[in-house]
């Protein structure tokens, strides 16, 4: 039961820290595919071309163990976190690009007749708009986001679905682990589900 | 979209602006792709010799089995997963309501935890228990299963689409709802799915990638095999995941191939599958 608290509480931090750097990873993106500047919108169409195309196991497959032969190394948990926030910010920057499309022309055209840059345009009318419309597409990523973690089992990180395997292989009690894990982790989700729809018509702009 | 959305027509000291931005974007670019590179090459990861053994006759084979694995694994799953949705989805739209409960409580419980969690019980769980199914199998039933419910809700937003005057229709012309269902609305929301199942078809594929944990040798296992032989475990890993790309990125631009074909057919308006496109589209985010 330690045991498997402990895996509860990997897979939680490794979510939340997971989402704080995909969160980021996806505004940067997603700014970058609505930039007027091209190459930067190159850069960030490649990026989600290349990243959502590829199994996140070969992810952690390439960044633990083929980038250290490369020098570039680091410690097991924040590799976890790091991989984790790559793949998901694809995802990220996907959602927050369609809510930026269903901003009304309007909004932009009016921002920048009153003589605002590129960037004030994005930070203070746009962004803020389109955020509020993709909180549930957003939500959705952050459900696949805990589900995902359990693929940091690929570099030996022990969370809650590594927690039961193991317990399974010790106890040779395969269906009540396994069923409890299921349990646990809809413990997780489900909640997460409830407080996205909460803050979803919380946040949402009457029109 | 190639014009950007938030900055249009510039005046000529908007686009002397933009100009420069690009210049200095695309070498800040150019300077971290260098910085890579030389990172690369001051390990030695760059030389020959860690490069050619991909392109060994026997690396290639081996690989290549991995990738036919791979693929196997995929149709298996996506074929049972395509039926056993295909049930789910009648089974939530059904008249009877335990029917529907039933099905509704399989689809929610399947799609509420990991895969791999799924995956490892079908595996070593049942094993443990004495039952012993051929490991191609088993990973199999296990990606059918969560794709199953997956697809279900897919099925079930396509089947919803149709306007309700079809299935009222069939039931004027005196079809039974089985009748209706199989001879006009199946046909019908089957051909809007077809892109939404595509892309499914990329997210089972990527998923094929977890038979890695048990020890089944799709193409990742066997990378892992051929890296460690030949120690450039960085240049297969590099190798395998452009596979894949690859591979993915084919399967999206069939899907969006044939939406954007279905679009014209219907006409504009008619694709709206449950709230427009992106709920479906939503579907691949679930991994």
């Amino acid at each position: 039961m330690d045991l498997f608290l402990d895996g509860i509480r990997t897979t939680v931090s490794l979510t939340l820290y997971g989402w704080l750097g995909a969160f980021a990873i996806g505004l940067v993106i997603a700014s970058f595919r609505v930039s007027p500047v091209p190459p930067l919108r190159w850069a960030g169409a490649t990026y989600v071309e290349l990243v959502r195309n590829c199994p996140l196991t070969v992810l952690f497959f390439l960044f633990w163990f083929g980038l250290p032969n490369a020098g570039v190394q680091f410690p097991r948990f924040p590799s976890a976190v790091i991989v984790l926030a790559l793949y998901t910010g694809a995802f990220v920057a996907e959602a927050i690009r369609s809510g930026i499309n269903t901003v009304a022309t309007g909004q932009a055209e009016a921002a920048r007749s009153l003589g605002l840059t590129f960037g004030q345009v994005l930070g203070q009318v746009v962004l803020p708009q389109a955020l509020r419309s993709v909180v549930a597409p957003l939500g959705n990523v952050f459900i696949a986001l805990i589900k995902n973690s359990s693929i940091a089992y690929t570099i030996s990180i022990v969370e809650l679905t590594g927690q039961a395997q193991t317990l399974a292989i010790r106890s040779a009690a395969a269906i009540p682990v396994f069923t409890g894990a299921a349990i646990a982790y809809l413990i997780l989700t489900l909640p997460s589900g409830f407080a996205i729809g909460w803050l979803e018509r919380r946040v949402a702009i009457k029109r | 979209m190639t014009a950007p959305l938030l900055a249009d027509a510039l005046g000529p000291r908007g686009r002397r602006r933009t100009l420069i931005a690009s210049i200095v974007a695309g070498a800040l670019l150019l300077a971290v792709l260098a910085v890579i590179v030389r990172r690369f090459q001051a390990e030695g990861e760059l030389e020959g010799d860690k490069w050619s053994p991909l392109l060994d006759p026997g690396t290639l084979e081996f690989l290549g089995l991995g990738l036919l694995n791979t693929l196997k694994l995929a149709a298996a799953a996506m074929a049972m997963a395509v039926t056993a949705g295909a049930v789910l989805a009648l089974g939530r739209l059904a008249r009877s309501a335990p029917v529907r409960w039933g099905a509704g409580a399989v689809v929610e419980f399947f799609r509420g935890f990991p895969l791999l969690l799924l995956l490892l019980f079908a595996v070593f769980g049942l094993r443990s228990l004495g039952y012993d199914l051929p490991l191609f199998w088993s990973v199999a039933v296990a990606l059918a299963i969560y794709n199953a419910s997956v697809l279900a809700e897919i099925f079930r937003a396509g089947i919803l689409s149709l306007d309700r005057g079809q299935s009222e229709a069939a039931q004027t012309v005196g079809l039974t709802y089985w009748q209706g269902m199989a001879y006009v609305i199946l046909p019908q929301a089957l051909r809007r799915m077809i892109p939404a199942i595509v892309s499914q078809l990329v997210t089972l594929l990527k998923d094929t990638s977890l038979a890695y944990f048990v020890q089944y040798t799709e193409l990742l296992r066997r990378a892992q095999l051929a890296g460690n032989f030949d120690r450039n475990l960085l240049q297969v890993s590099i190798a395998v995941a452009l596979v894949y790309i690859f591979v993915n990125f084919c399967l999206g631009r069939l899907a969006r191939r044939l939406e954007v074909r279905q679009r014209r057919r219907l006409g504009a308006g008619a694709i709206s599958v449950a709230g427009g496109p992106e709920d479906l589209v939503a579907a691949d985010v679930d991994r």
